[in-house]
């Protein structure tokens, strides 16, 4: 028997009323999808998103590629009605830094000496993976972008990621050619930064403006108007001194950062396949006790041996005659005190030459 | 002989469909990450206006799981909680639904401003749930600068109210 030919046939449901039931159904799954979702790569819904971001990229490259064009032509037309302007002011940078460079390079080499006297192991070189950002969500709930590189090239979820300026954000997942990037701005975004001239520590958290706010600062006067905000490196997140930002008191006056990244377009990005500190030393070496690398010090040639051994000598040999000199001193000094002044005025006599400085105690070699 | 009169049929796929299409193309198409004179593009929420007109064109089923769908899609293109546009989207739905007998026929201002209150709701539910899933709450600035440009989308939605409220002499 047909549905129509029972005893529902003369039923009429109001389609409002299908409407309203399909909504109420719609909204409990939504809400039971909110639930059980939750953000980055514990979300259990992550094939799904990788799955969607994947052929949402190369579609928005293809919606892109005009606005693109559109952006070259510009550029290529402001170029040209201002490249006298600009070559002037070009030049006039390069007159400033070319001071800057030649301290850079001084201090790179009195920088590398210290470190190797100091026996003191820095970071190694990061590798970088150059990506073109594809697709861009802004707003106050989202501060996100597709790159167009992924798990294929060696990139994690994690990795942070700069541009010619400063940190941009760092990666919340990926696909085999697709990449998510969580910009610093996002609500969801908390870096671990510090104060480059009093080294003050803070949470640099976005709230989906343009300047992400500094929270958790220590101490008064940590920070002023114009301060370099760093990466600290704290939890092995982020490299230390990648640079963020200078440091701006915002209209609620509250501090927030004005970003280096700001500066241009975030158009090509650079990935750095940095994962934590666990890839620049061996999880051994953190876990061995202090001073555990003196065990596996080698022993002294005859040849070291016997320096070291004149070495202590020598200063042995310079201290006795420091402290005899110095004795000396202060014994003729005692027997000039010591003897009684005549009470006539006498004439002024020659002045006398003072006695030698006595050396510093240690001696000289 | 009388000469055949060319009905025009306006179903689901006039008036939910391509305009669904539309609103995909179009959000994929303002998320370019391009500058332009220093300027980013506007990002409003497209669907917002869908989800205004719709119900007070036509009751439906289908409008409603269509709703389902681009909310997800937002959510995911924005890398949100699954599901929370998506029930923004629907409460903006079942209000208007509920207060269509009171809506239909009024002048466009009156319906500006249901719109206005529909699209402050649905903010207001996606701003607290942020707040509550990130412990961290949004920029007022930045969410003006969202509400504003999808507030002004308004016209859309008004157009699509009047080019297809009338299309079935079933639902009036």
């Amino acid at each position: 028997m047909a549905f129509r030919d029972g005893p529902f046939e003369n039923i009429k449901v109001p389609l409002v009323w299908t409407a309203a039931v399909t909504v109420v159904v719609a909204a409990i799954g939504c809400i039971l999808l909110l639930i059980s979702d939750a953000r980055a790569q514990t979300s259990p819904y992550q094939p799904v998103r990788s799955g969607v971001e994947a052929v949402a990229g190369p579609v928005g490259g293809i919606f892109a590629a005009p606005v693109r064009w559109f952006g070259h032509a510009s550029d290529y037309v402001g170029g040209y009605f201002f490249a006298v302007s600009e070559n002037r002011r070009l030049k006039r940078e390069l007159a400033e830094l070319q001071p800057w460079r030649d301290q850079a390079i001084a201090l790179k080499n009195v920088n590398a000496r210290y470190e190797t006297m100091l026996g003191i192991r820095p970071e190694p070189p990061v590798a970088m993976q150059t990506a073109r950002s594809i697709l861009d969500t802004r707003g106050p709930f989202s501060r996100a972008r597709l790159l167009d590189t992924g798990s294929a090239n060696g990139v994690k979820v994690g990795n942070p990621v700069i541009n010619e300026h400063g940190l941009v954000g760092r990666i919340v997942g990926t696909s085999s050619g697709i990449s998510r990037m969580l910009l610093v701005t996002d609500v969801a975004s908390q870096i671990p930064v510090l104060v480059d001239r009093t080294d003050a520590r803070a949470i640099l958290k976005g709230d989906g403006s343009d300047n992400p706010r500094l929270e958790f600062m220590r101490g008064v006067g940590s920070v002023q108007v114009g301060d370099r905000i760093l990466s600290s490196g704290d939890g092995g997140g982020f490299p230390r001194g990648v640079p963020i930002g200078v440091a701006a008191r915002g209209i609620d006056g509250s501090w927030r950062v004005k970003l280096f990244s700001d500066r241009g377009a975030i158009d090509f990005v650079r990935v750095m396949l940095f994962e934590d500190f666990g890839q620049l030393i061996g999880r051994e070496d953190l876990n061995a006790p202090p001073l555990a690398a003196l065990g596996t010090l080698s022993e002294a040639t005859p040849e070291q041996a016997s320096a070291i051994t004149d070495s202590a000598a020598r200063r042995d040999a310079a201290r006795v005659q420091a402290e005899q000199r110095r004795a000396d001193t202060a014994a003729a000094t005692a027997a000039e005190a010591a003897r009684p002044r005549p009470t006539a005025p006498a004439p002024v006599p020659a002045p006398v030459p003072a006695p030698a400085a006595a050396p510093p105690p240690g001696g000289t070699e | 002989m009388r000469r055949p009169v060319a009905v025009r049929v306006v179903g689901p796929v006039q008036w939910i469909v391509i305009p669904a299409l539309v609103t995909v193309a179009v959000t994929i198409l303002l998320a370019t990450p391009v500058e332009l004179f220093g300027l980013n593009l506007p990002e409003p929420v497209l669907p917002m206006v869908l989800a205004f007109s719709w119900p007070l064109i036509r009751p439906s089923i289908t409008a409603p799981l269509v709703l389902t769908g681009l909310g997800l899609l937002l959510d995911v293109l924005t890398y949100g909680p699954l599901g929370l546009w998506a029930l923004a989207l629907l409460g903006i739905y079942g209000v208007v639904l509920a207060s269509r007998s009171f809506l239909i026929g009024q002048d466009t201002a009156v319906l500006f401003v249901w719109y206005a209150a529909c699209c402050a709701l649905a903010f207001l539910l996606v701003y607290l749930v942020r707040m509550i899933i990130d412990h961290n709450a949004a920029s007022i600035l930045a969410l003006i600068g969202q509400v504003v440009p999808t507030l002004l989308l308004f016209p859309f939605a008004n157009h699509m109210i009047e080019r297809f409220e009338d299309g079935d002499v079933r639902f009036r």
